[in-house]
């Protein structure tokens, strides 16, 4: 498998030297946008990468309440993380195509929101992370990352029906897209998958390999001296009776 | 767990219920500081805008949830603190009692002390905003129990969570606001619906009660995980 990460790495390389070339130069040019539209062969691929990591996410969130395997844990882990990356891609190239294009740089329409809220709940989910302790940290974010998944769709509907209240602007919505289009932003998507695959990797990689310093030094400390992050330190009323011995 | 009938969940939900409720009555520390902190809120925003009869009307939604979702983080961040100081939850754990009697009891008492704290503030809400109603206003009722216990029953949940976690009064507004969006969006927009009367606050209740079944059950099945977490 370790063999394999090199070639996946050259392979995205190439893969995303390809996208570009095909993306700013290939595709043609948007009648209307002109060559402001390109960003499109960045934001889509982004935004589709993203959601499929938050699907993947969910998935081994749930996994992990149901097998407790620590693998599945760095899964969902890693997963969010990169998801949270394509998705801070998605809310910054948005506004760069809307400021020339719709005239603004943000709407609160129901896509953009949505989206927001999504970055939002995984940003989230990513300090409790941070800031839990490593033994209690993936049940707790698992069954946060369900209760995201709940909450996504009650957020999609209720921003949805308030702002079809109000007047909203024109999203070039409709309309068919030129095949050449289609070819050029599946190839970026592609290219996308592997990057986003990569950074997968390597971060479970890391992590698994900052899971086995941890324990290593856990065993340590027990079986060492006692100068290692005990219970009692920690909590001084947890075991009274060995004082007492 | 299977053991227990539903008159021992019953029992448990009502003793703790009554323990909370009885302590929480003897000190007044999370009511009193609900209380202050959002006539702060009220008075503060008196600044950000003009309160104005027909300018409020269209603010006053917002501004009075906002209000109770900071001022009832107050009380939900001393929900399991309190029971953390005598080893209570870790008792509490290795009894055979079930944990969701535990939830329900905590849920019911965040509930009891945030509706109170919004029977209290709510006419100096109307006296200061000069607010009157336009559309049906006994739509306001459904709208402030469904919302406050779509508010009290995640707080009350991920108040369990932050519990586990480092700075922990910090982390419990920053796992609950996100996922309250929905929410808070129903209550503000529905609150607004009926006090301008320009549009139908039906939408937003029954937005506000999938809410809130979706997430009782959620916490109901997933809180012996998080109770058991280690």
């Amino acid at each position: 498998m370790k063999r394999l990460f090199p070639i996946l790495a050259m392979l995205t390389a190439l893969m995303l030297v390809y996208a570009l070339y095909q993306a700013l130069v290939v595709a043609p040019t948007e009648r209307t946008m002109g060559d402001v539209q390109r960003i499109f062969y960045y934001h889509v691929p982004s935004a589709w990468t993203a959601f499929l990591l938050f699907f993947v996410n969910l998935v081994a969130s749930v996994g992990y309440l149901v097998k407790r395997n620590p693998k599945v844990d760095a899964l969902a882990l890693v997963s969010a993380e990169v998801g949270v990356v394509f998705c801070t891609v998605v809310l910054v190239t948005g506004p760069i195509w809307a400021r020339p294009v719709w005239g603004i740089w943000w709407t609160w329409d129901v896509r953009l929101t949505s989206t927001l809220v999504l970055w939002l709940i995984y940003v989230s989910y990513l300090l409790l992370r941070r800031f839990s302790d490593s033994a209690q940290a993936p049940v707790l974010a698992a069954v946060l990352a369900v209760f995201g998944a709940l909450d996504i769709p009650l957020v999609y509907f209720s921003i949805w029906f308030f702002r079809t209240q109000h007047p909203q602007p024109v999203i070039g919505g409709g309309g068919s897209i030129d095949p050449r289009m289609w070819r050029v932003l599946l190839i970026n998507w592609m290219a996308f998958l592997c990057f986003a695959l990569l950074m997968g990797w390597s971060r479970y990689r890391l992590e698994s390999m900052r899971r086995e310093v941890e324990e290593a030094q856990a065993l340590e400390s027990l079986l060492g001296d006692d100068r290692g992050p005990s219970a009692e330190i920690r909590n001084p009323k947890v075991a009274p009776n060995r004082s007492g011995q | 767990m299977s053991l227990l009938s539903s008159t021992t969940r019953g029992t448990i939900t009502r003793a703790t219920l009554t323990k909370d409720i009885r302590l929480e009555w003897r000190s007044k520390d999370a009511l009193n500081s609900m209380l202050f902190f959002s006539l702060l809120v009220v008075v503060i925003f008196s600044f950000a805008f003009d309160p104005l009869a027909e300018e409020s009307r269209r603010i006053a939604g917002g501004l009075v949830w906002v209000a109770f979702l900071f001022a009832a983080v107050v009380a939900l961040n001393q929900t399991w603190a309190r029971e953390l100081r005598n080893q209570v939850l870790d008792a509490y754990r290795v009894s055979p009692a079930p944990p969701n009697a535990l939830f329900m009891a905590k849920a019911l008492g965040n509930f009891f002390f945030v509706s109170l704290l919004e029977a209290l503030m709510t006419p100096l809400f109307i006296i200061f905003y000069n607010l009157r109603a336009l559309g049906p206003a006994w739509q306001l009722i459904p709208i402030a129990f469904l919302g406050t216990w779509a508010l009290v029953v995640n707080g009350t949940f991920f108040a369990a969570i932050s519990l586990r976690t480092r700075s922990r009064e910090l982390m419990l507004p920053l796992l609950l606001f996100p996922m309250s969006i929905p929410a808070v969006l129903g209550m503000v927009a529905g609150t607004t619906a009926i006090l301008t009367g320009e549009n139908s606050a039906h939408f937003w209740i029954v937005l506000l009660l999938t809410y809130d079944v979706v997430f009782t059950t959620a916490c109901l099945a997933l809180f012996e995980k998080v109770l058991e977490a280690e």
